[in-house]
């Protein structure tokens, strides 16, 4: 089977993915060299701000919806071994996304949509930013559609037969995304584009905040699920191993995918527009959706395990040191996994109702998200990103050795700016701020740790021009590599799989009954009490 | 089908750490007098100073038949009014929060009272004070150019000096 076309419509994909991350990487050491405010001439809070909204959209939304569309295509074709299933679909979804984020960047960068990347109304952005966002997600719903068709036809042509685990995640992520995306969907939909177009005067920001919660913490598994199918679908075979367990695997996926909608309003603990035992609930929820990940934490190190012991590794730990920790994906899934224990323990922390209140919309949550997101999810991104380079250009990687350094200066970086992060949100400091105006002994104790964070950002943006540059060389490079992407083998083929290990039929009605409960009178209640809408504000 | 003993055995432990959390959870919840704001109460933004709680007059600590305190407190772009304030340590505070603009968040750091300031609600949050010092209130939710400025100072006395600066008994426009 040829497949340029796949490859040339992932890659193109992966640049945009990581054009984006680098414009943001850039930013990023800007804010927090402009907040510290050690250095007075860099300090305006229109720049800060604009400059905030246009980081967290790039990497929250751009950076990782086209990787996921082109992983996903790439993932599809090669484990299914099909075409990509038409391909002007495909094409033209990419356009849409693309369009979308052009669109919302002209607001973005001029200032006109400083609302940051979760644009709480009543304060209004330019119209065109909710039109370019809604534009963006859009064009992943064509994906998503491309995901499902791909998937039919494969269970069509072999009938009983597992699917490919790495398949079905990324059809379950496919799923994931159109439960996840249609929360943020009516919200923008109803509300915020009538609203910022002067169609209707007033909204409601706690109905608001509900739907935005009802995207808010699925989407967060929408960016963690690549990393996942790469933690059990590419990692065992570059460590030299086997996938521990096929039918675990796929449990974990689903009870993923299930349980991260159900949940959102652990992000309203703190809100007066929901009462405690909607919350409550959706806080039980939350440590419900702890067990995929502690069993993936199992396999996937059971995993490792086995290819370091088959590498010739001896004794209780001996096998780590066996491991090949020079193979970029191997060390970005060791680099990643330390990065989860510590962020999976403050997100326990966010987590526990009573707990949240010390550390709400303080730093903490930005150093929490960061080393979770921007640690644990990325740096898998980029191991795969070194994987996919060869492949789909069909040039060897410019400079293995080069992607190792890129990797450890990533992790170290990103410990040292989320470490002094969470501290400062336990010392008080709000997130969120562009400098520190207090007048209370309190805040003289941050400054220590402004400090220790510049040095944590300043290692990632060279880290991040080291991965780009990486990638750029490989792709102009001379040489030729012929290879395809080579998927972990379980120890056991899965056979007589059950039906609800294989399909999503029965787990897309388990979500729609716990989506009603979840979020059914929630919403509802909006319409049922007198409410009074705000009408739009500036920035 | 194939699972691992091993893997059964983990996941059933994990089954059971994520039940401890949860238990753990449940009874801070509801035991250990737990009050994030939850009292969905709604209230229009636009006319606070109308409103009878939240008209100017108002604003501030009152202290209730039976020795706990309600402080009422507006946020707004970019302040808290009223601007200071004289807290009881030891006392069962009741704070109401509304907004009278954009979303807010507001928390003092190292205690419990933290909550979001959602326009068109009214946020409530029980608490008590152990500490006496100066604390400061900040905002915590992104809410226009003017975030970082948005706090003041406020200051935690015991109960005893609290009471002689406030002989009177009902609202206090401190």
């Amino acid at each position: 089977m040829s497949n340029t076309e796949e490859k040339k419509l992932a890659l193109t994909h992966l640049w945009v993915a990581f054009a984006a991350f680098a414009l943001a990487a850039v930013m990023g050491l800007y804010q927090v060299v402009e907040r510290s405010g050690f250095f007075g001439f860099l300090e305006s809070r229109e720049v800060y701000y604009a400059s905030v909204s246009t980081h967290g959209v790039l990497m929250g939304f751009v950076l990782t919806t086209f990787f996921i569309m082109g992983f996903g295509y790439y993932v599809a074709t090669s484990s299914l071994k099909l075409p990509v299933w038409n391909k002007s679909f495909a094409w033209a979804g990419f356009g849409v996304s693309l369009l979308g984020v052009v669109l919302a960047a002209l607001p973005l960068l001029g200032g006109a949509a400083s609302v940051l990347f979760t644009f709480y109304p009543p304060m209004k952005a330019h119209p065109l930013f909710y039109i370019g966002a809604t534009l963006l997600v859009v064009g992943s719903w064509f994906w998503c559609v491309s995901m499902i068709v791909m998937y039919m036809q494969w269970k069509k042509a072999n009938p009983g037969a597992p699917v490919p685990l790495a398949m079905f995640a990324t059809t379950g992520n496919a799923m994931l995304w159109l439960w996840t995306s249609a929360g943020v969907a009516v919200e923008v939909l109803f509300q915020l584009i009538p609203w910022s177009l002067g169609w209707i005067d007033s909204i409601d920001p706690g109905l608001a905040r509900t739907l935005f919660a009802w995207t808010l913490h699925p989407i967060v598994y929408f960016w963690l699920i690549p990393t996942y199918t790469a933690f059990y679908c590419l990692v065992p075979k570059q460590a030299g191993g086997y996938l521990f367990s096929d039918e675990m695997a796929r449990a974990a996926f689903i009870l993923l995918i299930v349980f991260s909608l159900p949940i959102g309003f652990h992000h309203l603990y703190m809100d007066p527009e929901q009462a405690h035992g909607w919350k409550i609930l959706h806080a039980i929820g939350t440590f419900v959706v702890t067990l995929p990940t502690f069993v993936t934490g199992f396999t996937v190190i059971a995993s490792l395990e086995i290819a370091g012991r088959l590498n010739g590794g001896k004794g209780l730990f001996g096998w780590i040191a066996a491991l090949p920790w020079t193979n970029p994906m191997v060390l970005a899934i060791i680099l990643g996994l330390l990065m989860l224990i510590f962020g999976g323990f403050g997100g326990l922390v966010n987590a526990s109702y009573a707990m949240n209140a010390m550390v709400h919309n303080t730093a903490w949550v930005s150093g929490h998200f960061h080393l979770i997101f921007g640690g644990t999810t990325i740096i898998m991104y980029f191991g795969i990103a070194y994987y996919f380079w060869p492949i789909l250009t069909g040039k060897p990687l410019h400079s293995p050795s080069l992607a190792i350094t890129q990797l450890w200066s990533w992790f170290i970086g990103m410990i040292i700016m989320t470490t002094p992060w969470h501290i400062l949100g336990l010392l008080g400091q709000p997130r969120r701020i562009d400098s520190v105006n207090y007048n209370n002994l309190l805040t003289l104790s941050w400054e220590p740790y402004e400090v220790t964070m510049i040095f944590g950002g300043l290692i990632l943006l060279v880290s991040s021009g080291l991965l780009v540059y990486n990638l750029y060389k490989t792709q102009i490079g001379g040489e030729s590599y012929q290879g395809e992407v080579e998927y972990a083998e379980p120890i056991h083929a899965p056979s007589d799989l059950p039906e609800y290990l294989n399909s999503f039929k029965v787990w897309n009605i388990i979500i729609a009954v716990f989506m009603l409960i979840a979020f059914g009178y929630p919403i509802l209640q909006f319409f049922r009490m007198e409410t009074f809408g705000s009408g739009a504000w500036g920035v | 089908m194939h699972i691992d003993q091993l893997e059964k055995k983990w996941a059933t432990l994990s089954l059971g750490i994520a039940g401890l959390f949860v238990a753990i959870i449940l009874g801070s919840a509801l035991f250990h007098g737990i009050h994030a704001p939850s009292n969905v109460e709604t209230i229009d933004s636009a006319r606070l100073h109308l409103s009878e709680e939240f008209a100017e007059d108002n604003l501030g600590l009152q202290r209730n038949p039976d020795g706990s305190v309600t402080v009422r407190l507006v946020a707004g772009r970019y302040g808290f009014y009223p601007k200071t304030l004289t807290l009881p340590a030891e006392t069962n505070l009741t704070f109401r929060w509304v907004s009278l603009d954009v979303i807010h968040g507001v928390h003092i750091p190292m205690t419990n009272m933290s909550t979001m300031i959602v326009p068109g609600y009214v946020a409530q949050v029980k608490t008590v004070l152990r500490h006496t010092g100066d604390y400061p209130l900040l905002c915590n939710e992104y809410c226009g150019m003017g975030h970082a400025h948005m706090w003041s100072n406020i200051k935690v006395v015991s109960r005893s000096e609290w009471d002689k600066s406030n002989k009177s008994a009902g609202v206090s426009h401190e």
